[in-house]
């Protein structure tokens, strides 16, 4: 022992950093902790987001009227949608109200309320307005907030084929 | 009879020492209602935990029907409530305990701010009293959609809209809570697993460190 401790004040001079014995220990012991840990915990993470990074699925156009049956009064028309959650298939129906405006193009209005999302309806006041029974909210013709909703109807996006419309996914209103 | 169990774990594991620690200590006069009436107001600490375990007896109880699947979850509440014995009573426990733990929570949380509780070396304690207010709220908010009837599923998409509502990450946020796009089986499933083992959990260990800074602390001088 002590011919040891005389031997390193020999080498003074040459200082090598060293890492204790202690400090090894520590980083080999704390790496690998972290190593288990982390495969334990990441699988985990991975598995509670899936939902955020797996591919939005496109949105699929269904045909739902004639264009020539469109008018300038807007009217209710239902189609059925297919819906996939997760390991649930279902076809849930869906209402779209669909009319013309001033130049006579054609747009279809979802009929869920910017307020607190009950259903609208069209004209039940004689006003020529959408309303919504809930808390009375009011929209015009092209879907624009009158009274109470924060923002206008959404539209569906659509498209005409061969005199048919198509509906497609929820927009935001593009007519207000 | 007992006595004579006690003295035998005790003579093996030497449990008198952590009795002690744990509940052998005096009621201090200022907070002992039968000295000073108005010290009741001590107690709300105590009977919010009380609702607690209560909240999570009846809890437990209610998954031995309950199932988190949109075709049966309605079916299965349906069920307990009317068909099984005291059904109506174990799911009342829960329902309004719902409610009666966040009553509790708050006028122990005023006591605690009418009191000066809040101030050093107690500042901690307040910090994770917060954080269990607001594991109770999500407790609430994820077992109103168990049921799956239509206030449940209209909740939730309220919910989700103001979750939404965040600037920039909002989106984000409810997709990730909502387990897609649609609220669906997905959501049912998440909400479940939210309400029955994370957030208990979370619960059980911020309790935990509650009641072990009150150990160490001891409860805050009279006015
Ligand atoms: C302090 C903690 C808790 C709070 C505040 C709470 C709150 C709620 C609320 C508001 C509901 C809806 C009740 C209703 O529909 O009438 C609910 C339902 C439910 N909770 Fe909890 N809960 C708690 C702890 C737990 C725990 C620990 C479990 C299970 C281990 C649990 C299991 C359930 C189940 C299975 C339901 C669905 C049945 C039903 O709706 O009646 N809860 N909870
Ligand atoms: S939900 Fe339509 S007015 Fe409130």
């Amino acid at each position: 022992m002590s011919n040891h401790e005389h031997r390193e004040a020999a080498h003074q001079p040459v200082k090598r950093k060293e890492m204790s014995r202690r400090q090894f220990l520590s980083y080999t012991l704390g790496g690998a902790t972290a190593f288990m840990a982390g495969g334990a915990v990441l699988p985990m993470i991975r598995f509670a987001v899936d939902p955020l990074l797996t591919q939005k699925t496109e949105g699929t156009f269904v045909k739902v009227v004639e264009e020539s049956k469109i008018t300038n009064e807007p009217q209710e028309f239902r189609f059925q949608v297919h819906q996939v959650d997760g390991w649930y298939e279902s076809d849930p129906e869906l209402t779209a109200w669909i009319s013309r405006d001033q130049q006579g193009n054609v747009f279809a209005l979802s009929p869920v309320c910017k307020h607190l999302g009950c259903t609208i309806n069209w004209n039940t006041q004689n006003d020529n307005q959408y309303f919504c029974p809930c808390h009375e909210a009011k929209y015009s013709p092209e879907g624009k907030n009158l009274a109470v909703a924060p923002a206008p109807l959404d539209e569906y996006d659509l498209k005409i084929e061969d005199g048919f419309i198509y509906l497609g996914p929820i927009k935001p209103n593009t007519k207000v | 009879m007992f006595k004579g169990i006690y003295n035998w774990i005790d003579e093996r594991l030497d449990i008198t020492p952590m009795w002690r620690d744990v509940a052998d200590h005096e009621v201090p006069e200022h907070v002992n209602p039968a000295h000073h009436f108005s010290a009741f107001v001590y107690c709300f600490g105590g009977l919010t935990f009380f609702i607690t375990v209560i909240q999570i007896l009846s809890g437990m109880f209610l998954t031995m029907y309950y199932v988190p699947d949109i075709i049966n979850a309605y079916a299965s509440v349906d069920y307990l409530q009317h068909k099984v014995a005291f059904g109506a009573i174990v799911r009342g426990m829960h329902h309004w305990g719902a409610s009666l733990v966040i009553v509790m929570m708050f006028l122990h949380t005023l006591r605690v701010f009418f009191t000066g509780s809040y101030k050093a070396p107690r500042e901690m304690n307040w910090v994770v009293g917060m954080l269990i207010f607001f594991i109770m709220l999500g407790l609430g908010l994820t077992g109103y959609l168990l049921p799956w009837d239509n206030k449940a599923y209209f909740a939730t998409k309220v919910t989700l809209s103001i979750a939404e509502s965040v600037p920039y990450i909002g989106p984000y946020i409810a997709t990730l809570i909502n387990g897609g796009e649609v609220v669906g089986a997905q959501t049912l499933t998440r909400f479940f697993a939210i309400h029955v083992f994370f957030l208990p959990g979370a619960l059980l260990a911020l309790l935990a460190a509650h009641f072990f800074m009150i150990r160490k602390q001891g409860i805050s001088g009279p006015l």
